[in-house]
């Protein structure tokens, strides 16, 4: 574990820039987690100018896919006027970065790129000053580009100016940085900095992990949830060659050392178990929340909408390498919250959060289902017990059972509109899928939007965009409900109750590049829009589908999505993110569901559950607004939200029947 | 049938001891290091763990590793050559074909053998032979423009 002190033994000389926690990230914490950090409480992120001029910057966010190690990348780029590819960024380990909440909330852009920006531009200006000292030059007249610093005919990379020098620097958050219009890196299309590693197979995810003298880990879990072990027969098992089995409590599991071998022996034990009862399935799970919850609305005129439990899917499962040595843990593993699974291992083993070590190789995707440590509590545990390293690879039935979903919900909506499109009155109540974008970003008189709790009958947490996704869908598709009850323009009815400018900039540039005004009703072919706000940006989202008339089997034709999150700092990554965002939207939009009943989740595997294919990819166009005159926001997320009552409106307009459902089947 | 003691993989003969039965994936990933080949799903639905065999994609997860002894194994690591990276792979790189970028070694095996049978596939071609791959960040337009532009390039590699 690192401190202040002790960091430049660990990283050599140089200069280094410790970023303080600016007051919202302190508000964030709210002191509770801080006292537990065993870092300089102030720092977030921390920069490293080498002797050799090296550039290496260290922050506790992770690389998922959303590509933040090539944004951040660009934030120092830019502002110590360095090349990319003298930086290196150092993610997600907790040994040798900053403590960090998590990457989650699309808040890596707008709170740790800035964070960012003011390390390396205040290590620009220590490098100036000493070369202004060292070259006994007027400060004013030094130029710094291009990883180099000159003045006149003099010259100097960063290793030859850092070289013999110990600098620290506490910096307060307030220092200047480059305006966006004055951008020469950030705001261009960076390829993904290590794009090379991944196209050739050699970088290695948590899945790909090994250590010496390692065993694989396979766990006996219930047959259904909340069972519990009545009785157990090892004896098969424990007599394979080079087998072990653990059992503590509830908790059963092998190791072996090679993986087909685990797997027999996890074949191999007997157990009995003590059923539980299960309160409900997927099929009435929806009264289920309405019954459950403790202030359930009562208007009549309330129209009930259902949202389904959802995967993740990540394409790399949970996976987890656990070492013990001398007390203390490491662990690699794939997750989004890697100072979060640090605390639940240190609480877990009754140690201190120094002795747990997480390292968070760049990881196969996560969307929010990543947040926990179940793979690496798996591995510790097993890791301990049998005094050898061990790896636990998930399985995709494991992944799709034991982790966490999307969490399903029941939306009641009721409104009003005026003859001439105002939305007068408008009620919204959301129960058990969250309260993330309940509030309308219309301009509505009288409104009443209630989030209710309901304990959820199978295991939920986070997921891309969180319930803005069921919130808008159901908004968006009720908005068009009221429209067609006067017989007004989707679009227009929108324009005449958005009234804040981003929201009608991304409508109007939505539907321009769509030709909404101009599109042709044929047989059998609709057209939709929706629009959103969340987290910071804005979207609209445009869509033609088709839907055979016989089965109802729709097929998105074309999307097109406008998209605003402030000054862009990456364009085509923005691009891919928003486009993706739209691809895998239309899975929660039209397949995708967890069938679950008797306490088992009965549609685990991929071969049961659709996710979006090639096939099945429309047309995706998209605008992005770069508003270089508002902040960067974050975009993993809010570009998912518009795809789904896009799509359902689309249905409705082919078709004239209202889905109100998610996914949109009738 | 005996225990395979040699595979082909990569230009090279290397020596194994494996059960005839053990998946293809596993040898390679677990006693030969080339963890380049993912495992997505175990059932053939994702092609996450796609290498050529005798030129041809395969889904390692499903394939004994007893059939395939004698026959020529390309994985990811294999791919690029001594000049450089697969027009392939550049084609990925150039259109900026990923996010988390696991999905993607098997989408470019993948594209590498469809491109094999058809130098010039059209768009649905490329839909309906990619289809059985799955990428969960949605970047199918994407890699379907780099296997248009490796195709433009005369991309067989």
């Amino acid at each position: 574990m690192i401190t202040r002190r002790d960091f430049f033994a660990a990283v050599g000389g140089g200069i280094v820039v410790l970023i303080a926690e600016d007051d919202l990230l302190a508000q964030e914490t709210g002191g509770r987690l801080r006292g537990r950090n065993t870092m300089p409480e102030e720092v977030s992120a921390w920069l490293h100018v080498g002797e050799d001029g090296a550039v290496t910057a260290y922050t506790g966010k992770v690389e998922v896919g959303q590509n933040a190690r090539t944004s951040l990348t660009q934030a120092v780029a830019e502002e110590l006027r360095a090349p990319v590819d003298a930086i290196t960024m150092v993610m997600g380990d907790t040994a040798l970065t900053p403590f960090d909440q998590g990457t989650v909330g699309s808040q890596t852009t707008p709170r740790m790129w800035p964070q960012m920006r003011r390390a390396a531009a205040e290590a620009r200006e220590m490098l100036l000053d000493l070369a202004a000292k060292k070259w006994n030059a007027d400060r004013a007249a030094l130029h710094i580009a291009g990883g180099r610093v000159t003045a006149g005919a003099r010259s100097a990379g960063f290793g030859e100016l850092t070289r013999g020098e110990k600098l620290t620097r506490t910096i307060p958050a307030s220092v200047a940085l480059t305006a966006a219009v004055e951008w020469k890196v950030a705001g261009t299309s960076v390829p993904k900095v290590n794009g090379r590693a991944i196209v050739t197979g050699a970088h290695k995810y948590a899945y790909d992990v090994t250590r010496p003298g390692m065993l694989w880990a396979k766990v006996l879990y219930p047959p259904q949830f909340g069972a519990s072990l009545k009785s157990l027969d090892a004896a098969a098992a424990e007599a394979m060659a080079g087998v072990k089995v653990m059992h503590d409590g509830d908790f059963v599991a092998v190791a072996a050392p090679a993986p087909d071998l685990a797997e027999r022996a996890l074949a191999a034990l007997r157990a009995e178990w003590n059923p539980a009862p299960a309160e409900t399935d997927s099929r009435n799970v929806y009264d289920y929340f309405k019954r459950n919850a403790r202030d359930a609305a009562a208007n009549p005129a309330l129209v009930p909408y259902h949202i389904a439990y959802i995967a993740h899917v990540p394409l790399e499962p949970r996976a987890a390498v656990a070492e013990w040595q001398d007390g203390k843990l490491t662990v690699w593993t794939g997750t989004q919250r890697p100072f979060g699974v640090r605390d639940e291992l240190a609480a877990l083993f009754g140690i201190g959060g120094e002795d747990v070590h997480v390292i968070m190789p760049d990881t196969g995707s996560g969307y929010g289902g990543k947040h926990q440590g179940d793979a690496a509590v798996e591995a510790a545990r097993v890791a301990k017990a049998l005094g050898k390293p061990v790896k636990r690879n998930w399985t995709r039935q494991e992944e799709m059972t034991w982790a966490y979903f999307r969490p399903g919900g029941l939306i009641e909506v009721a409104g009003k509109t005026a003859p001439d499109g105002t939305v007068t009155e408008w009620e919204f109540h959301n129960y058990n899928s969250g309260p993330s974008a309940l509030a309308s970003p219309y301009a509505i008189a009288s409104r009443k939007e209630q989030f209710h709790a309901v304990r959820s009958p199978l295991r939920q947490g986070s997921y891309r965009g969180l319930a803005a996704t069921a919130n808008h869908f159901v908004r968006e598709s009720y908005m068009d409900e009221l429209a067609q009850s006067i017989a007004m323009d989707p679009l227009e009815f929108r324009l005449r109750n958005a009234k804040e400018e981003r929201l009608r900039a991304v409508i109007l540039a939505a539907s321009d590049k769509f030709g909404w005004k101009g599109r042709r009703k044929t047989a059998n072919h609709g057209f939709g829009i929706a629009a959103g706000f969340e987290k910071g940006s804005y979207v609209a989202t445009c869509a033609e589908v088709s839907v055979e008339p016989a089965s109802g089997a729709t097929k998105v034709l074309r999307a097109v999505i406008a998209f605003e999150c402030g000054a862009i700092v990456n364009p085509e990554h923005l691009r891919n993110q928003v486009e993706g965002a739209v691809a895998q939207g239309i899975g929660g939009a039209l397949f995708e569901q967890i069938e679950f009943a008797g306490g088992k989740i009965t549609n685990n595997r991929l071969a049961r559950y659709r996710v979006p294919r090639f096939a099945d990819m429309p047309a995706i166009e998209s605008v992005l607004l770069d508003r270089k005159d508002i902040v960067s926001i974050g975009a993993g997320e809010t570009p998912i939200v518009g795809i789904a009552p896009a799509i359902g409106n689309a249905i409705f307009d082919a078709t004239g029947k209202r889905i109100r459902r998610m996914p949109l089947q009738a | 049938m005996g225990r395979v003691t040699e595979l082909h993989v990569n230009g090279s003969m290397r020596r194994i001891d494996a059960d005839p039965d053990r998946t293809l994936l596993s040898v390679l990933r677990d006693d030969l290091d080339l963890t380049g080949t993912k495992f997505g799903c175990g059932e053939g639905q994702c092609a996450a763990c796609t290498v050529l065999v005798d030129g041809v994609a395969t889904r390692s997860c499903l394939t004994r590793v007893g059939t395939v002894a004698g026959k020529r194994i390309l994985t990811i690591e294999g791919l690029a050559g001594a000049g450089g990276l697969h027009p392939v792979q550049q084609a990925f790189l150039d259109q900026d074909a990923m996010q988390c970028g696991y999905c993607t070694p098997g989408m470019i095996l993948g594209a590498v053998s469809l491109l094999g049978r058809n130098p010039h596939p059209s768009d649905a071609e490329i839909a309906t032979g990619m289809n059985g791959h799955i990428c969960r960040c949605g970047t199918y337009p994407r890699v379907a423009a780099a296997i248009r532009e490796a195709a433009q390039k005369g991309g067989r590699g």
